[in-house]
């Protein structure tokens, strides 16, 4: 255990530091780094999905006015790789649909455009598969899932417990692929100044892209600057390097002395950028009468690529939700020729808590028993996978606080039992879960200058805050004032910082701070000298091996369809949380509402439709792949319990980027149900899945 | 193919010649240096482009730069007196209506513009009364507001803080 800082600037609500120059549109993003001598690139991609570029002829391309280089498979330069996602260019397979097999370099953008469409490809096709199903014969069990978690679990015999109870709740599940698209598309900016190379890239973590980077090009550390003061959304899809970073250093590299932009089109971000995996869920839960789990499974088939394993761990919160003593979880994967999927936000509890918290409607209106109270019957005295307690566990009090304040205690549990001027109206409820991560390593340093403390952290912000949030850690830490603390972020040339991603920012960089100003004070004093500085970082929590740590929230939803045309509006979301202590409230609540508004989107339109016979996405743009609009939300709220964990961190924090997301497509299809009586175990709910039963 | 043009951005007047395929929003970005409009999807599609020409809002990225010779733009920056915010973005900031920024410039013409459609009598698909002067509800910010995608998802943020510059702007 230790001592919490005493919240003085912690908590404070205050206006985001980065704030002037985003309303304005000042700060500068990768692909607008202020460089001379810009070239710009464009790629050319494959449009089969399996087979073999046979030929590439470049001369039209190459006699566009203004183009400097045009590379192929056949003439890019050897990279220092195995293979895999990142070995762009490094022969002639064709691995999916819209993988990159050349890369124009140009004095203009239209130039880099009109040569590009100017190569001319000739390939060799083979059959390609991209077809998910449970039924397919080559399913086959990975040796962990994402990041490090065991593929199947078993206590119990679930088996036994289904045959045995008096309830049983047996169904599938489905959710659809999604691609994070985030609204600045992956961008880099690159610069060879002989083997030193600076790259402005729109990451997550600088840091571990220019660890990647190095090893790809056989570069010293050190030899590579990898800058981003700013990114314009990411939600996992830039938290591991993508080929856009690698090609834009190799064309670099193909024009010596000239900085070279390459930004993805949002198309290609469709094949270039990640995804996540569609899953299919099967849940059991097995209950008594009074509606105590006796058992709970959940069985998840899902897709990864040929080229690269991922193993999104969607089974995994059934672990650890609700007690009930037989219980198993497994994960089965398809090996397809698509783009490899990656991580998007809240990998394996937003999907993972999509079957389950239907599962657990389905059997509370079996049972007729209050959904909400359901949860509470099944709530474990100590985490059911490990035995060990939970750091601190305020799911009850936060479906009790929502339902306080959303208005459920009136509910009829009857579908069709409320209708407004042509509308049922339903409501439903659905639990949120998140783990409290650490990353392995951070260092921050802490420097006095010219009366003030100056902290740099080569860490992110993605939107979440960062640049105002560690100031204020630092701030508390010190014991001084936060508008004497100013915070460096996003460069390579401050210290290492692990990626931002698993929530796991305030919780890793945060104690590299704290730890920072602890070591500072004790060799400086309270009076330092002008200069004086001391380092910081993250260590093990030994904590981390006696409690369960995880962030939890319930999730409230108000759906109406309409009598007839069966059209689904959702004007009403709450989300209570218990996720520690808040840094800033005001960034904290953007980010909660941010994840349930992206839920909302994940309930009602996202769905990447991948065609079976040409293997890509055809709905590769934001005006196919729709997310939600302004014109979709009306009122959204997110609030949040005063939860004092003293387990997790010097800050009490546990990590909010995700947590918003997990829980709320379950909510609205259980609401939708309350409304019209209509269970959709199929994302998105679309009225076509509800018009045959109006 | 390449034209002459003269365009007055955020106040200041210039001279170029483009080439007729480059849109307003890469003369505006690759040629002026004008970082304020965003490249979201170059199709039209996210809004995240949105400045105001002649006064009126459009995506820049759905306009050639050949085709406005002579016309005003004006970039979300150019809506700031240097760091003195315009009253939208003085309201975004109040009501944190934006994290990680990308589509903000686009969300600030966007409003700056959608208030003047309203004030000039244009109604939306939410307005009710076509006869009647439009009035500025929830409903109707939000529908005026749709075409302006934002992944971080202030929506409900970003209505509010257009509600409170809407009576600072008139």
């Amino acid at each position: 255990m230790s001592d919490l800082l005493r919240p003085v600037a912690i908590g404070r609500d205050l206006v985001r530091r980065d704030g002037m120059d985003k309303v304005t549109g000042r700060a500068r993003y990768a692909y607008e780094a202020d460089v001379p001598n810009a070239s710009y690139c464009r790629l050319v991609q494959t449009t089969v999905a399996r087979g073999r570029v046979e030929a590439m002829h470049t001369d039209a391309a190459r006699q566009v006015d203004g183009v400097r280089a045009v590379i192929t498979p056949f003439t890019a330069e050897s990279l220092h790789t195995d293979g895999g996602e990142l070995a762009v260019l490094q022969d002639q397979e064709i691995a999916f649909r819209g993988q990159v097999i050349g890369l124009v370099v140009a004095d203009t953008a239209e130039a880099a455009l009109r040569a590009a469409e100017l190569v001319e490809v000739t390939c060799s096709t083979a059959p390609h598969d991209v077809a998910l199903s449970a039924d397919r014969d080559d399913l086959y069990k990975p040796e962990k899932v994402n990041p490090s978690y065991e593929t199947d679990t078993s206590d119990g015999d679930v088996d036994v417990a289904m045959a045995a109870a008096e309830v049983t709740v047996e169904q599938t599940y489905t959710t659809a692929m999604y691609h994070n698209n985030p609204l600045e598309p992956h961008a880099t900016t690159a610069f060879w100044d002989g083997e030193h190379l600076t790259v402005w890239d729109s990451t997550q973590g600088v840091h571990p892209t220019r660890a990647v980077l190095a090893d790809l090009f056989d570069l010293d550390k050190e030899h590579v600057r990898v800058i981003c003061p700013y990114v314009g959304g990411g939600f996992g899809s830039k938290g591991e390097p993508h080929v856009h970073v690698v090609l834009a250093a190799m064309a670099a590299r193909a024009v010596p002395g000239r900085h070279v932009k390459l930004a993805l089109t949002r198309q290609q971000m469709f094949s270039l950028a990640g995804h996540r995996t569609p899953t299919i869920q099967r849940m059991r839960l097995a209950a008594d009468r009074i509606g105590h789990l006796s058992g709970i499974a959940i069985d998840v088939v899902e897709h990864t690529a040929k080229m690269k394993e991922y193993a999104e761990q969607t089974g995994v919160p059934t672990r650890m939700m609700y007690a009930a003593p037989n219980r198993a979880t497994t994960h089965r994967l398809a090996a397809l020729d698509v783009p490899a999927p990656s991580w998007m936000r809240a990998p394996g509890e937003c999907p993972g808590m999509f079957g389950p918290e239907v599962a657990m409607d389905e059997l509370a209106e079996a049972l007729g028993i209050d959904p909400i109270e359901l949860r509470i019957r099944n709530e474990p005295d100590v985490d059911p996978e490990t035995g060990h307690p939970f750091s601190s566990r305020n799911l009850v009090t936060c479906l009790r606080e929502g339902a306080a304040r959303f208005g459920w205690a009136d509910r009829d549990p009857r579908p069709r039992a409320r209708e407004e001027d042509g509308w049922y109206v339903g409501t439903g409820v659905a639990s949120s879960v998140y783990p409290v991560n650490r990353m392995a390593e951070s260092t921050a340093t802490i420097r006095f200058e010219r009366g003030a403390y100056v902290v740099e952290i080569g860490a992110a912000d993605l939107g979440t805050g960062t640049w105002t949030t560690l100031a204020q850690i630092a701030a508390d830490a010190l014991g001084v004032d936060v508008e004497d603390v100013s915070v460096r972020i996003g460069d390579t040339r401050y210290p290492v910082a692990s990626v931002a991603g698993g929530s796991s920012g305030m919780t890793t960089w945060g104690s590299a701070v704290v730890n920072a100003a602890r070591a500072f004070r004790d060799k400086h004093g309270s009076a330092p000298a002008d200069g004086a500085e001391a380092d910081g970082s993250t260590e093990d929590n030994p904590a981390t091996e006696q409690y369960a740590m995880y962030a939890f929230g319930a999730q409230f939803v108000e759906a109406h369809v309409h009598r007839d045309t069966g059209e689904i509006r959702v004007p009403r979301l709450l989300g209570v949380f218990a996720a520690g202590r808040i840094i800033n409230p005001r960034t904290a609540r953007s980010q909660f509402i941010g994840g349930m508004t992206m839920g909302l989107s994940m309930a009602l339109h996202e769905n990447s439709v991948l065609d079976p016979r040409h293997g890509h996405v055809v709905n590769h743009d934001l005006a196919e792949y729709h997310i939600t609009t302004c014109a979709d939300v009306t009122d959204i709220e997110a609030t949040w319990l005063d939860e004092h964990d003293p387990h997790v961190n010097p800050m009490g924090t546990k990590g909010i980027g995700e947590i918003g997301i997990v829980g709320t497509a379950a909510a609205v299809v259980n609401a939708v149900h309350h409304a019209i009586g209509i269970r959709v175990r199929d994302l998105p709910v679309t009225l076509d899945k509800l018009l045959p039963g109006l | 193919m390449d034209a002459a043009i003269s365009l007055t951005v955020d106040g200041e007047g210039y001279r170029l010649t483009v080439d007729t395929r480059t849109t307003l929003l890469d003369a505006l970005r690759d040629r002026l240096g004008n970082i304020s409009p965003k490249k979201g999807c170059d199709h039209g599609q996210c809004g995240a482009c949105t400045v105001l020409l002649d006064g009126r809002r459009v995506l820049a990225c759905l306009v050639l730069a050949a085709t406005v010779g002579g016309a005003e733009v004006t970039t979300a920056s150019g809506l700031a007196e240097g760091d003195t915010p315009h009253p939208v973005q003085r309201a975004f900031l109040d009501h944190d209506a934006f994290q990680c920024g990308y589509c903000t410039p686009g969300q600030v013409c966007s409003a700056v513009g959608m208030l003047d459609e309203v004030a000039a009598g244009w109604p939306s698909h939410a307005t009710t009364d076509l006869t009647a002067e439009p009035r500025l509800s929830q409903a109707e910010i939000s529908e005026r507001m749709a075409g302006n995608l934002c992944r971080c998802a202030a929506y409900v943020n970003i209505v509010p803080a257009i509600e409170q510059a809407a009576g600072e702007v008139r």
